[in-house]
């Protein structure tokens, strides 16, 4: 029997270790929390500032008030809701499905081609997909013009009409936002020990039941994680409907969305109180939801 | 917030590209359009140094003009020192402080530029711009409406040219029953629909009376001009196009005829890339009236320059101003000048070229010297509600008829949202 070392001498070494680890967290963790204070912090407080005043002087709710009357708002907020239902339902149903699917690939070639393939359109910025989708939708130069004839189309008026816009959205969010998240899934399957699945296997489990009982409740963190961040983004629709307003010569409104409204109230109202409004407005509502996506997919809980 | 501050920080960018106004460099905002007539400036004036931002000149009342100075307002640094727009209504609140900081828009009489200069416009050019007597921007084009039409397609099919707007939506009968796909016009823009239509026949469908904002789409002389759109857009010889969109262009040639403004003439019919008329084909006729109305037109924008309060270089603004309005060349961008010198030298070079046919010169003063004036300039266009709720509307089979009830709350929603009181 080999020696122990003296239990004080071994948890001085683990402490020393964990000292040297908490330290270079620290420093990972200092730039982003400056970061954080300057460009998320102080520009919430400032918001909550301006929310509560009017001139400097405290007003309670009045701007708050005057934002929920005005005849855009409750339009803004269905838009918003509609997009968010239809893009965070298919975001999860689909993104699941393709990462599940992907995983299942046995080819590796084959599997590390098609995550590049999902993942390309995410590398481009907002604006300039928008700019992509914006030919692609216009019947008169795109190149799939027969498929939006064929559902009736002539246009890119008749294809950005009010009804059919959130899926139009939703379809653009899906296109850039979904290749990275089948990444972070697959890398979540990756997760799941070989020997789960095997013993699934041998309990007769194929493969609808294997991703059923074993590999989503087993990624929920991740789902949860993906749902918060997504429902965050999601609100803040802005440059979509931004870019379209502009090409389709104001067929899309300009006060489309919650954020364009309060871009509206701060730079063509000049009242900023409003625009802040509404924007705490959006916060309130993400943070809420985010708590419960957070507590409900165990985000926190230490596996 | 990322995506709102990613914008702002791009707009932030936009806006506060050098204004070095320690070299007196001037920073000019104008659309692509008025591009070279900035770059014959630069070269007629080496010794003044431009710095030219290309943006969309605010066209569809996109705002871009007022949405920039409010943030370089709240930033109190990267004002422009010249600023050009599409819309004419905007010394509604470039006039006007916001927030405690001075109106971005110089006041041009009074001092700044001479008076005699500023006699040298056309009358009435500049009420537009004018706000309790003070003149806050100078006209680049008028453009009153007239009735552009293709003698060569008429006659070929027997038809007259109309006088009247009657005569118009009959010649459109004419022209569905017995050439069908030939057309009379479009309303596929925001502009075309108000401004053409509507202000021409002296429809009271955007007024303004000191702070108040009145619209009548229920007004009789509102229901003939909604009543002759659903007409000639259920037979198609008005088509839902943009005048500037790929369909549009592709069937120029079976445009016959279309009421529109002075600057249909550089924008459409000499232009390459849109109808690209054939010398002699075109008439520029007098303006289409009611048989009960008055001899009036409307009038479709008709740009306009402003200079910065901020500026640093008012001697360089000052040159700017004059050549930019004033030089025989290169004022009027295309259209119509407002300055009358270069006016008449530009009705006398389109005369002398015959690129249109009849009495050019005549048909156009006879459209400035006619605009409606019950026409209002508010802090707001009809174009923005035109967007939202016609041309989905039309685009979807509804009629104005239908639609005019919700373009009309839609305006005095908006009016009342910056600050207009509604009635």
């Amino acid at each position: 029997m080999p020696p122990t070392p003296p239990p004080a001498s071994r948890s001085h070494r683990r402490g020393s270790v964990e000292r040297a680890q908490g330290r270079i967290g620290l420093a990972f963790v200092t730039p982003y929390a400056l970061f954080l204070l300057a460009f998320g912090l102080l520009p919430t407080l400032y918001a909550i500032y301006l929310a509560f005043t009017k001139k400097g002087a405290f007003v309670g709710f009045a701007n708050f008030l005057k934002v929920f009357k005005d005849y855009r708002f409750l339009p803004a907020v269905e838009h918003v809701g509609i997009f968010l239902v239809v893009w965070l339902v298919a975001l999860v149903l689909l993104v699941v499905v393709l990462a599940i699917m992907v995983h299942s690939i046995g080819m590796r070639w084959l599997s590390g081609t098609m995550r590049f393939v999902y993942y390309i359109p995410g590398a481009l910025a907002g604006a300039s997909s928008v700019m992509l989708w914006l030919f692609v939708l216009d019947p008169t130069v795109s190149p799939v013009a027969f498929l939006l004839e064929a559902m009736g189309f002539d246009s890119l008026v008749s294809v950005v009409q009010a009804d059919r816009l959130p899926f139009v959205l939703a379809i653009i969010a899906f296109w850039t936002g979904a290749g990275g998240w089948i990444v972070v899934m697959y890398g979540a399957l990756n997760n799941i020990p070989r020997e789960v699945l095997e013993a699934a296997r041998v309990d007769g489990a194929g493969p609808i039941r294997t991703a059923w009982s074993i590999q989503i409740p087993l990624m929920r963190k991740w789902i949860a994680y993906m749902v918060v961040l997504s429902f965050a983004g999601g609100t803040q629709l802005f440059v979509e409907p931004r870019v379209l307003a502009q090409a389709s010569r104001g067929v899309v409104s300009q006060d489309y969305s919650l954020n364009q409204l309060a871009f509206l109230y701060a730079f063509k109202q000049s009242d900023f109180n409003g625009s802040a409004a509404i924007s705490l407005v959006l916060l309130a509502v993400a943070l809420v939801l985010s708590i419960v996506f957070v507590f409900k997919g165990g985000l926190f809980e230490r596996a | 917030m990322k995506r709102v501050h990613l914008t702002l920080a791009l707009a932030a960018l936009l806006t506060t590209t050098p204004v070095l106004a320690e070299d007196g460099t001037l920073t000019v905002w104008a659309d692509a359009t008025r591009q070279p007539a900035v770059e014959a400036f630069i070269a007629a004036h080496p010794e003044i140094k431009v710095n030219l931002v290309v943006d969309d000149g605010s066209s569809g009342a996109s705002g871009t003009f007022q949405t920039k100075i409010s943030l370089a307002d709240q930033a109190g640094e990267g004002w422009p020192d010249v600023v050009f727009s599409t819309q004419n209504n905007d010394a509604a609140w470039a006039s006007k402080e916001t927030n405690g900081v001075q109106p971005f828009a110089q006041v041009l009489n009074e001092g700044f530029l001479d008076a005699e200069f500023l006699k040298g416009f056309t009358p009435g050019a500049l009420d537009p711009v004018t706000v309790d007597g003070k003149v806050y921007g100078l006209r680049n084009d008028l453009a009153p409406v007239l009735f552009w039409y293709n003698k060569t397609l008429l006659a070929e099919f027997g038809y007259d040219a109309p006088t009247t707007w009657e005569d118009y939506q009959a010649l459109g009968d004419k022209l569905a029953a017995e050439h069908p796909g030939y057309f009379l016009g479009a309303i596929g823009d925001s502009f075309e629909g108000p401004y053409v239509y509507y202000w021409s026949g002296e429809a009271p469908i955007f007024q303004v009376e000191g702070e108040t904002f009145k619209s009548d789409t229920a007004h009789p002389n509102s229901k003939k001009v909604s009543d002759l759109i659903d007409h000639m857009v259920a037979n198609k010889t008005l088509t839902l196009d943009s005048l500037f969109g790929a369909s549009f262009v592709a069937n120029a040639s079976k445009l016959v005829a279309i009421p529109g403004a002075a600057w249909y003439a550089g924008a459409l019919f000499q232009n390459p890339g849109n109808v690209n008329a054939k010398a002699g084909d075109w008439v520029a006729a007098p303006p289409l009236t009611w048989k009960d109305g008055a001899k009036v037109t409307g009038n479709v924008g008709g740009g306009v320059w402003y200079a910065s309060s901020h500026t640093a270089n008012p001697e360089g603004v000052k040159t700017f101003l004059k050549f930019i309005v004033s030089d025989t060349k290169i004022a009027g961008t295309g259209g119509l000048p407002a300055y009358q010198s270069a006016a008449d030298a530009w009705l006398d070079g389109q005369a002398k070229s015959g690129f249109f046919a009849g009495d050019f010169k005549g048909a156009i003063s006879t459209a400035a010297a006619s605009v409606w004036s019950g026409w209002g300039y508010p802090n707001f266009s009809p174009e923005t509600a035109w967007a939202k709720v016609i041309t989905p509307g039309l685009a979807a089979g509804k009629t104005m008829t239908e639609l005019s009830a919700d373009w009309q709350q839609e305006m005095k929603n908006e009016a009342q949202v910056v600050g207009y009181t509604v009635e």
